[in-house]
């Protein structure tokens, strides 16, 4: 490690590494440092993703793939089940070996990776930030550089030491929890989401199967609804209910950002990305593509302000507008549409299914099946048009 | 007078820090292996309480050293 670098990146999640590789494609000199012991472990996710969305920042490897996804079965609260089939196809991923190939790739364009070297605060000069104090296996340093861009994740504590918002309302929080199980009972090529009161409330369940019967099998309740019952409740419940014989072979708790995208996601020499910057998807609450998308315009930006010598905050301003301008609409939108799916009741789900069957098999789209749950919304039929068209 | 203050059962944090982001009052810390909490900063706003998936978060009595 050296004393100064032109960019440090904190978390070497799918973000993190992605900044740190398009910085360090950049000509940037990177430091890319993760808290816990092994890039990739533990794994807090359900570890699906569309093959498109990821095709825009790394070429698919078919070694971070456990499962090909060919569609979804979606499941109404009285069960009844609408399949949904695409053109797009997904992945469920592996994500130890994914993410631990994603710092690879970052180290084989030059930046350089620590474990176990935790960010314990900012180093700032006049009001910018110029450095990070590190924790590395138990000695500290000051590290100097241009830019900290900060990747830590849903408990990011970088922004706010840099003064940004970043605070999620419990209202935008999804409190998850989630089982790696065998014995999964159910189609491999599709993954399924599971709706209603009593099993998800402000949130769903999903079974994303990985292969041989073994399936990420969890669930998320918005954090207003967890007030009087946590996720890991909810979860129990539904294992016993519709999986009562599968094995668990991992448990892991999580907290999925479903806000909007935060007003400022760079100050003086510093930028956010990933769930840091609260860019996951929210209604889907993935934020793998997301963040590296926006990870990908970060590192880019960032290694331009440094060979500029600029790295203000209008400098920077750089990476929101393009993320803006490529998917910041669209995740508007989908703030917009997680509202009113909220505020759907069990019936108006069933009545959805229901309704949704009886249409013919040519005329099922998933912009339909929203335009069926949102007949009394007319105006976000169009928000629910412009992004899935 | 005892004073009301959230507390951690270690043995059921996963360590996931959704309890961090809702945290209004920059009160929380996730470092690699432990969960910090600075009661001075906390306002008792129970969103720890709330969001955390396993419960592992309680607001009871300070106990006096």
């Amino acid at each position: 490690m050296k004393s100064r670098y032109d960019v440090v990146v904190v978390g070497a999640g799918p973000a993190g590494s992605t900044a740190a590789r398009f910085a360090a494609m950049g000509g940037a000199s990177v430091l890319l440092v993760e808290k816990d012991r092994e890039v990739g472990i533990p794994v807090r996710c359900a570890e699906g993703v569309g093959e498109k969305g990821l095709r825009l920042v790394v070429e698919p490897q078919e070694r971070w793939i456990d499962r090909v996804i060919r569609g979804a079965y979606l499941y109404a609260p009285n069960g009844v089940r609408v399949c949904l089939e695409t053109n797009d196809i997904g992945y469920v991923l592996n994500r130890k070996v994914f993410d631990y190939d994603l710092a690879r790739m970052a180290a084989a364009e030059g930046a350089e990776v620590l474990t176990k070297a935790y960010v314990t605060g900012l180093l700032t000069h006049d009001g910018a930030v110029n450095g990070v104090r590190l924790n590395h296996l138990g000695r500290l340093f000051n590290v100097q550089c241009a830019i900290v861009i900060g990747a830590d994740g849903v408990e990011s504590k970088v922004g706010r030491w840099a003064g940004l918002r970043t605070h999620v309302s419990l209202h935008d929080i999804e409190s998850c929890a989630q089982v790696t199980a065998s014995n999964v009972d159910l189609e491999d090529t599709h993954c399924h989401f599971f709706f209603g009161r009593e099993i998800a409330p402000g949130g769903y369940a999903w079974v994303f199967p990985k292969g041989n019967g073994v399936a990420n099998i969890g669930l998320g309740v918005s954090g207003d609804c967890a007030r009087t019952k946590p996720a890991w409740a909810y979860l129990e419940e539904f294992l016993a209910r519709r999986f009562p014989h599968v094995s668990v072979l991992t448990v892991v708790a999580g907290g999925v950002p479903v806000a909007r995208p935060l007003k400022r996601l760079v100050a003086d020499g510093l930028m956010l990305v990933g769930d840091a910057a609260r860019q996951a998807n929210p209604v889907s609450g993935g934020g793998i593509v997301s963040g590296m998308i926006a990870a990908k315009i970060a590192g880019q930006v960032a290694a331009q302000a440094v060979r500029e010598g600029d790295v203000s905050e209008l400098r920077l301003k750089e990476y929101p507008a393009r993320w803006h301008a490529q998917e910041g609409r669209a995740h508007e939108r989908f703030y917009k549409l997680k509202e009113a799916i909220w505020r759907l009741t069990d019936e108006d789900l069933n009545r959805t299914a229901e309704t949704y069957l009886r249409a013919p098999a040519e005329k099922r789209s998933l912009l339909g099946l929203f335009a069926t749950a949102l007949v009394n919304q007319p105006k976000l039929i169009l928000e629910a048009a412009k992004v899935f068209v | 007078m005892a004073e009301k203050a959230i507390h951690l059962k270690d043995d059921l944090c996963d360590l996931c820090g959704t309890c961090v982001a809702v945290c209004p009052a920059d009160a929380l810390e996730l470092t690699e292996c432990r969960l910090l909490i600075d009661r001075e900063r906390c306002t008792l706003c129970l969103n720890c309480v709330y969001a955390c998936p396993f419960a592992c978060l309680e607001v009871h009595d300070e106990v006096p050293v």
